[in-house]
């Protein structure tokens, strides 16, 4: 293999690392493209490869970022190159990095870098926290043992030009430790940051919902909006599906006219594929009001899949909160609900009667109800009757509780009875969890 | 993978660098970036379909337009939307001929059989003449089968692809990727030159993975100011140089401010139409307010950017 291809195949791999798939096909492509454009013009043959291999809007983006950090030629940070008088000779037997560090040679040492890099595996690195270990291998690889050894030996003789030459060694090893950390910093940015974040993604889909810390509610809501996303081109693009074998007489004849009555075209019948209407009841009570959250925040990030969606939050009453939700960005919603409905004793008897006046005339069979809470109700009428209304009008009803299975009915909770008319009663409490619910729901509606 | 680079309409002289490309485009009236212009080279070069993406408005359909024109090739245009079908995109056969040549042949059908000494000639004979009737000449070509017929090569523009349905897409794969069809009844149809393909889309569904990989992906950005302002001076040459970058400076200032729809680069070009229309020599706030509707085209856009035009004005200046 030419050295350029290679240098071409360790980018294709950090691209890949950054989460743009590249095909064996496309591999080959870039191949293509970098002959055809050749290795002379650094725009061109950006340029040529980005077209060949990032594949949308995004994928530009980080396409762009990571040919300018595998590409970046190491700064040298020196701002003068060493003056002629101020080159010391090393003395003979001297190791090669000692002489190469004395004689300022930044290619030499450049090259020494990448030829260590590879033996150490440098490229293979795939956490940020194997920066400091990798540093130490590479440099021990390009003779800092044997450099040290002679910077000791220099010392103690105690002449003072050996002094003067261990000074200057020094010197020239902590510029050297300074670039050798760049070197590997760059390599994890290409090869480990996104192994790292999904590995922080899959513990976040694991993390309890209802004990979320504030520092990753970032990571979270970023992660939900990708689980929402996978989910919605999952589901978002069927709307018709062909019968199986079932002709469409009327249809067949009306087309048939023009050809004075012969059936050439032959219409099947097919069937429209409704999206799911889902209304949504959420306790925003304390114990509950961050799993609300993370599924509000799911439910509209699949706005291409759900065709309407309301949305009712309560503690004591339950309230519409579609305009909030509607005007607002979702997370300032979440706190205008809270302050609008939040804190409050919960009382899911009276709040079951305002969510069925407000939307039981428009429950259908194409409606889903998703009620996330966990059924707690202070001792309260539990108005069962209310429940069950629900559960004959709508297609299917979902109770999302936080709590585990073996709480329910113990206490106040009257989980036990609300469960008998739901369809599906389960644990949910992360986010993993969430979004198996929500493809289930999703797959009801879209294919049989 | 793809047949090496014919001679024909690939040959053409503008497409022997990225720099002639850029040279070429601009002077059929398309101001191309760097990017863009290594698309169509690579495009031509690796002989791939160029799938360009981009907010509406964005000049997508304008390159193919314009690709055409510097090429001296036609331009074939097939607007996609749902419910497009083989039918409508690659052929149909021409059921009214196909009819009056049964009627015909059933009037010869007599005289033709008599001479038969048995059943087996009989059959032999009648299975020939069914043959014909799934033959080219009852063939209706559509877009996508005249572009591949078109001997020296053609620009196939595929309009608005995330419009189609996804086994729309699928279908197109094959052509996409051999420059070919298979039509059941005749068999594989080849280009006789491979057309230059561009596939647009807006985005309003995800393209399946195997359509990407097929293609060479070009997304056009919003353009900054100093691109922004070649592109209406090409568009419209009729405009001062100081209002030109006055007006481009507003449009740049107003796509950083939070709007349900940018105003995207046809915008910018029919504001400078209209502005000449008014004979206007410099922008004010009066002015702004009165033509802000050929910018923006939403009710909610237009009363949120109205009572910051003086603000927007001054902070360009």
């Amino acid at each position: 293999m030419q050295p350029m291809q290679h240098t071409l195949e360790s980018f294709l791999r950090a691209l890949r690392a950054h989460d743009v798939r590249v095909s064996p096909a496309e591999a080959i492509d870039a191949h293509r493209a970098a002959a055809e454009v050749g290795y002379g013009d650094r725009t061109l043959l950006k340029d040529a490869l980005c077209v060949t291999l990032a594949k949308s809007a995004e994928e530009v983006d980080t396409f762009d970022s990571c040919f300018d950090t595998f590409f970046a030629r190491p700064s040298s940070d020196r701002t003068q190159p060493p003056k002629q008088a101020d080159v010391m000779s090393a003395p003979q037997g001297a190791p090669d990095l000692a002489g190469q560090l004395l004689a300022g040679d930044e290619a030499g040492l450049a090259q020494a870098m990448e030829a260590s890099a590879a033996r150490v595996g440098a490229g293979e690195i795939r956490l940020t926290s194997q920066r400091n270990l990798l540093t130490r291998r590479m440099l021990d690889d390009m003779g800092l043992r044997e450099l040290e050894a002679m910077m000791q030996a220099l010392r103690a003789s105690g002449a003072p030009r050996d002094e003067a030459l261990a000074e200057r060694l020094a010197e020239r090893r902590a510029a050297l430790f300074v670039q050798a950390a760049a070197f590997v910093e760059r390599q994890s940015r290409l090869y480990a940051s996104e192994t790292g974040r999904r590995m922080r993604d899959a513990l976040l889909a694991r993390q309890s919902l209802t004990s979320v810390e504030p520092e990753d509610f970032r990571a979270m809501e970023a992660l939900v909006r990708r689980m929402a996303k996978r989910l919605a081109s999952r589901y978002a693009r069927k709307r018709h599906r062909a019968h199986q074998g079932k002709l469409d007489v009327r249809k067949t004849i009306r087309r048939s006219m023009g050809h004075g009555g012969i059936p050439f075209e032959v219409v099947w019948k097919t069937e429209t594929i409704h999206k799911p209407k889902i209304a949504v009841l959420c306790d925003v009570s304390r114990s509950v009001a961050s799993a609300a959250q993370f599924l509000l925040l799911f439910l509209y990030s699949l706005n291409e899949v759900v065709e309407r969606l309301d949305a009712y939050a309560f503690s004591d009453r339950a309230v519409n909160v579609n305009d909030l939700l509607d005007d607002e960005k979702v997370d300032d919603a979440i706190t205008l609900v809270m302050a609008k409905v939040g804190f409050k004793p919960t009382d899911y008897g009276r709040s079951l009667g305002d969510f069925l006046d407000a939307q039981g005339s428009k429950m259908d069979r194409r409606t889903t109800v998703i009620i996330l809470g966990d059924g707690r109700s202070n001792y309260a009428e539990p108005r069962l009757d209310l429940m069950r209304t629900i559960g004959e009008r709508a297609r299917s009803v979902i109770w999302l509780n936080p709590e585990p299975e073996t709480y329910w009915g113990q206490g106040d909770s009257k989980m036990d009875a609300y469960g008998r008319f739901c369809t599906v009663a389960k644990t949910c409490n992360t986010l993993g969890q969430l979004e198996r619910i929500i493809e289930d729901v999703l797959r009801t509606y879209m294919s049989r | 993978m793809t047949a090496p680079l014919t001679a024909g309409s690939h040959a053409h002289p503008a497409l022997a660098s990225v720099d002639t490309i850029i040279a070429g485009l601009a002077g059929v009236g398309y101001i191309a970036s760097r990017r863009i212009a290594t698309a169509l080279f690579m495009s031509t070069h690796l002989q791939k379909p160029v799938l360009v993406e981009g907010v509406a408005g964005v000049g997508k359909t304008e390159l193919a337009l314009c690709a055409a024109a510097l090429l001296g090739l036609p331009l074939i245009r097939m607007q996609c939307y749902e419910g497009l079908d083989e039918s409508k995109a690659l052929y149909e056969w021409k059921y009214g001929k196909q009819l009056l040549y049964t009627q015909i042949l059933k009037d010869h059908m007599g005289a033709s059989l008599s001479g038969a000494p048995d059943m087996a000639t009989a059959m032999e004979r009648l299975h020939g003449t069914g043959d014909l009737f799934f033959s080219e000449p009852f063939l209706e070509p559509r877009p996508l089968l005249n572009a591949l017929r078109e001997p020296g090569g053609a620009v196939l523009l595929i309009d608005e692809i995330d419009k189609s349905d996804e086994a729309f897409e699928a279908f197109l794969l094959e052509m996409l990727s051999a420059f070919q069809v298979s039509i059941p009844e005749i068999g594989v149809i080849k280009a006789i030159t491979p057309p230059i393909v561009f596939l647009t889309s807006n985005n309003v569904r995800d393209l399946g993975d195997a359509l990407k990989r097929r293609c060479l992906h070009l997304h056009i950005p919003l353009p900054d100011q100093g691109l922004e302002e070649k592109i209406v001076a090409a568009r419209v040459p009729g405009i001062e140089a100081s209002l030109r970058t006055e007006l481009v400076r507003f449009v740049q200032a107003l796509r950083t401010l939070d709007l349900r729809k940018l105003p995207s680069i046809s915008e910018t070009v029919d504001w400078a139409r209209a502005l000449i229309l008014l004979h206007a020599g410099a922008l004010d706030a009066e002015l702004v307010r009165e033509t802000l509707n050929v910018l923006l085209k939403f009710e909610a856009d237009v009363v949120a950017v109205e009572p910051r035009i003086g603000e927007l004005l001054s902070q360009g200046a």
